[in-house]
C-alpha cells in the first residue's frame, strides 16, 4: 500500500501522509460529513472540490484538529491520531491557511511569519527577559529562516507594514508565507485563491507549485475554481452534501458521472 | 531634517531588531538614561520627587504591567488596584517578618507574589473574555481589598488596620521610613523601572511576545500555528501582575509609607491604570511612560494653573481635573484609540519627510 506513484509531468509521489478513515461529522442534526475516507500522500498536491455546503471547509477543519469526528479516525504517519488540542496538531508539523484571511491584524508582516516560527522557538521566560545567550540567538536564527521564506513568496518590500494596511492579494500571500514558516509536513490550504483576479490566481498558483517542488511539502488544499484545480492537483477528492462521490486523477474526475451530475445538476422525474 | 534614518542600515539580524534600529533614537534614550541617573539624583528635592518623580516613576512600572496583559494580551483587566495592593501588603509582609532582608528583594518577592495570584485570578480568561473579563477581574479588585480590610494577619493585628513601612535600607541607605532622602528613593524607584521597561520590551519583542500578540489579535489563528492560548493567557497574567506588584510595593514603601487598602488601592486606582494605558497607547511600552506622565503631570499642572495662578477655588480645581480626565479619555477612544503613542510615531514620520512632505 505504501509504495507510491509517479504522477504525469514525473513527480514521484511517496508513501501516505494522512490518511482519514470513514470519517463522519455531526452538527447535532445536520450531518456535514459522512462516512469518508481518502489519504494523502507524501509531496502530492491534494484537490478536495465540490458545491457550495459540501463540507469541504469541515474536511479539512477535520485535519487541522479543529472539529473532532463523531466517527472515524485520522491516521498521521501510520497512527492514529489521539484526540489533541489545534496547537498540538500545529505542534506535529500541519500548518493552514483560511477562506476568510486569519492574519494578526495590529502585527507587522515579517512578526506575523515569525509567529509560523513559534513552534520551533524554545527559550525559556528568563533568558527572553534579558535577551541574551539562547533568545538572542534562536531569534536570530529563526529570523533568517522567516526572511528565506519572506524571499521565496517575494514580499521583502513589505516586510515591516502593518498587516492591515496591506491589500487583500497581499495578505493572502503573507498568510502562506506564516503558515510556510512552520515548515509544515502538510499543509492546508482553504480556498487560497478565492477572491482573486486572474493575474493574482496565476502568481498563487505559481508559489503553490514552486512550494510543492522546492520544499516538497504535501499540499491539501480546496479550491472552487475548477480550471485552477485541474492543473494545480495530482489526485482530486470531490464531496457533495457530506459524501465522497469522486476521488482519482483529475481526468478521471472530469470524466466521472456523478461529479457532472453534481456540479450541473440533474433533473430528479 | 530634525530626524534621520538615511545612512543608517542594518546588516544582521540582531542590529535590525533592537529596540531602537535608529541611531538618533539611540542617542537619544542615553542621554535620557544618563540624565536620570547621574543628573537628576543631584538637583532632586523632596517636592519634586514626591509630587511628580516617584509616582511617575511607580505609576509607569503599573501602567507597563497592565499594557502586557490589555495592549499586548488583549486581556482586559480592571483589578489593577487589587494587585497592586496584593504587592503593598506582601512587601510589607516579607519587610516585618524578615527584617534583615535588602529591600531589592522585598520588592521583588511581592512582585513574586503577585504573579502567583494573578495567575490564579486569571483562570477565568480562559473561558470568558472582553467585558465578561472585566467583570471577573472586577471581582478581583473587590475580593483583594476586602480580604485586606478584614483579615488582621496582612495588617500584623495593628488597631488602625493600616500597614506603615518600617525603615529599610539598601546598601546601607534608607530608602523607606521616615529618614528617607528623597535622591534615595527615586533612585531605588527608577532601578526597578528601568528594569522593569527593558524586560517588558525584550518579552514583548522575542517569541512570547508574539505569542501574547497571536493571541490578542486571533485567537483562533493563533492556536491553529500552534500557540497553546493557556499558557500564553497565564504567563500574560503572571508577567503582568509582576509588574503591578513591584509596583504596589513601591507605592505602600516608598511613596506613601502608610496604607489603608480601602484608599490606597480602590477600584478608583484600576481605572487610573487603565487610562493611562489608553491614553498613552495600548501595545506600546512608550505609550507606558507617556500615560503615566501625563496623568500625574496633568493634576499637578492643573493645580499650579487654576488655583495658584488663576485663584480658583481648590474644590473646583479638583472637579475640573475630572472632568478634563474624562474628556480626554473619550477623546483618545474616538481619535486616537492607539494612544499619544501613535501620535508620537506619527509625528516621527512627519519629522522624517521635514520640511519636504513628497
Amino acid at each position: 500500500m505504501d509504495e507510491g506513484y509517479t504522477t504525469t509531468d514525473g513527480r514521484k509521489i511517496g508513501g501516505v501522509v494522512m490518511e482519514m478513515k470513514n470519517i463522519t461529522l455531526r452538527f447535532g442534526g445536520v450531518v456535514a460529513i459522512k462516512d469518508i475516507s481518502f489519504d494523502i500522500r507524501e509531496g502530492e498536491i491534494r484537490a478536495i472540490i465540490g458545491p457550495n455546503g459540501a463540507g469541504k471547509s469541515s474536511m479539512l477543519n477535520v485535519m487541522s484538529g479543529f472539529y473532532v469526528p463523531q466517527e472515524g479516525e485520522v491516521w498521521f504517519h501510520g497512527k492514529p491520531r489521539p484526540q489533541m488540542k489545534p496547537y498540538q496538531v500545529a505542534q506535529q508539523g500541519i500548518a493552514r491557511t483560511f477562506q476568510n484571511i486569519a492574519l494578526f491584524e495590529g502585527m507587522s508582516v515579517l512578526d506575523n511569519v515569525m509567529t509560523g516560527r513559534l513552534t520551533q522557538m524554545k527559550s525559556g521566560l528568563f533568558a527572553q527577559a534579558i535577551w541574551k545567550g539562547k533568545a538572542e540567538a534562536e531569534e536570530t536564527e529563526n529570523r533568517e529562516f522567516a526572511e528565506k521564506i519572506i524571499d521565496f513568496l517575494e514580499i521583502q518590500a513589505i516586510r515591516k507594514t502593518p498587516v492591515a494596511r496591506l491589500p487583500y492579494g497581499l495578505k493572502k500571500r503573507v498568510e502562506l508565507a506564516r503558515a510556510l514558516a512552520a515548515e509544515p509536513k502538510l499543509l492546508l490550504l482553504d480556498e487560497p485563491m478565492a477572491g482573486m483576479n486572474v493575474e493574482e490566481k496565476e502568481d498563487m498558483s505559481r508559489f503553490i507549485l514552486d512550494v510543492n517542488d522546492e520544499f516538497g511539502t504535501t499540499i491539501a488544499l480546496i479550491e472552487h475554481d475548477m480550471g485552477v484545480v485541474m492543473d494545480l492537483s495530482d489526485r482530486v477528492v470531490v464531496m457533495d452534501y457530506g459524501q465522497k462521490i469522486g476521488d482519482g486523477t483529475p481526468d478521471d474526475i472530469r470524466n466521472n458521472q456523478a461529479v457532472i451530475d453534481a456540479y450541473l445538476g440533474v433533473s430528479h422525474d | 531634517m530634525f530626524y534621520r534614518e538615511a545612512g543608517d542600515f542594518s546588516t544582521t539580524y540582531p542590529e535590525d531588531s533592537q529596540t531602537f534600529p535608529i541611531k538618533f533614537d539611540r542617542y537619544r534614550y542615553y542621554v535620557v538614561l544618563a540624565f536620570a541617573f547621574l543628573v537628576v539624583p543631584f538637583i532632586i528635592n523632596d517636592y519634586w520627587a514626591n509630587a511628580i518623580l516617584l509616582p511617575f516613576l511607580i505609576y509607569a512600572i503599573a501602567a507597563i504591567g497592565l499594557n502586557i496583559l490589555t495592549g499586548y494580551c488583549g486581556q482586559v483587566s480592571l483589578g489593577t488596584g487589587g494587585f497592586m495592593a496584593v504587592g503593598a501588603y506582601s512587601c510589607y509582609k516579607f519587610m516585618t517578618a524578615f527584617p534583615d532582608l535588602s529591600m531589592f528583594i522585598n520588592v521583588l518577592l511581592a512582585g513574586v507574589v503577585t504573579a502567583a495570584v494573578g495567575v490564579l485570578f486569571g483562570l477565568p480568561s480562559l473561558r470568558i473574555k472582553g467585558f465578561y473579563l472585566a467583570v471577573a477581574t472586577l471581582a478581583a479588585q473587590f475580593f483583594l481589598v476586602w480580604l485586606f480590610n478584614r483579615v488582621p494577619w496582612f495588617y500584623n493585628y495593628s488597631a488602625s488596620g493600616q500597614i506603615n513601612a518600617p525603615e529599610r535600607t539598601v546598601l546601607g541607605v534608607a530608602v523607606t521610613g521616615p529618614n528617607t532622602s528623597a535622591w534615595a528613593a527615586y533612585l531605588f524607584c527608577l532601578v526597578f523601572c528601568v528594569a522593569s521597561a527593558i524586560v517588558a520590551r525584550n518579552l514583548t519583542r522575542g517569541s512570547i511576545g508574539r505569542k501574547w500578540m497571536a493571541i490578542r489579535d486571533m485567537d483562533i489563528a493563533a492556536e491553529i500555528i500552534g500557540v497553546n492560548p493557556m499558557k500564553a493567557k497565564l504567563t500574560a497574567f503572571a508577567i503582568s501582575s509582576f509588574f503591578v506588584g513591584i509596583s504596589g510595593a513601591l507605592f505602600f514603601a516608598l511613596y506613601l509609607g502608610a496604607v489603608e487598602v480601602g484608599e490606597a488601592f480602590s477600584i478608583q486606582k484600576s481605572f487610573l491604570i487603565l487610562f493611562m494605558v489608553i491614553i498613552g497607547g495600548l501595545g506600546s511600552i512608550f505609550g507606558s511612560f507617556a500615560g503615566a506622565a501625563f496623568l500625574v503631570v496633568l493634576p499637578v499642572a492643573m493645580k499650579i494653573v487654576g488655583a495658584d495662578m488663576l485663584g480658583m477655588p481648590t474644590d473646583i480645581v479638583a472637579h475640573l481635573q475630572l472632568v478634563v480626565v474624562g474628556a480626554l479619555i473619550i477623546v483618545f477612544l474616538i481619535l486616537e484609540p492607539h494612544g499619544i503613542a501613535q501620535l508620537w510615531r506619527l509625528a516621527k514620520e512627519k519629522l522624517r519627510l521635514w520640511p519636504f512632505p513628497h
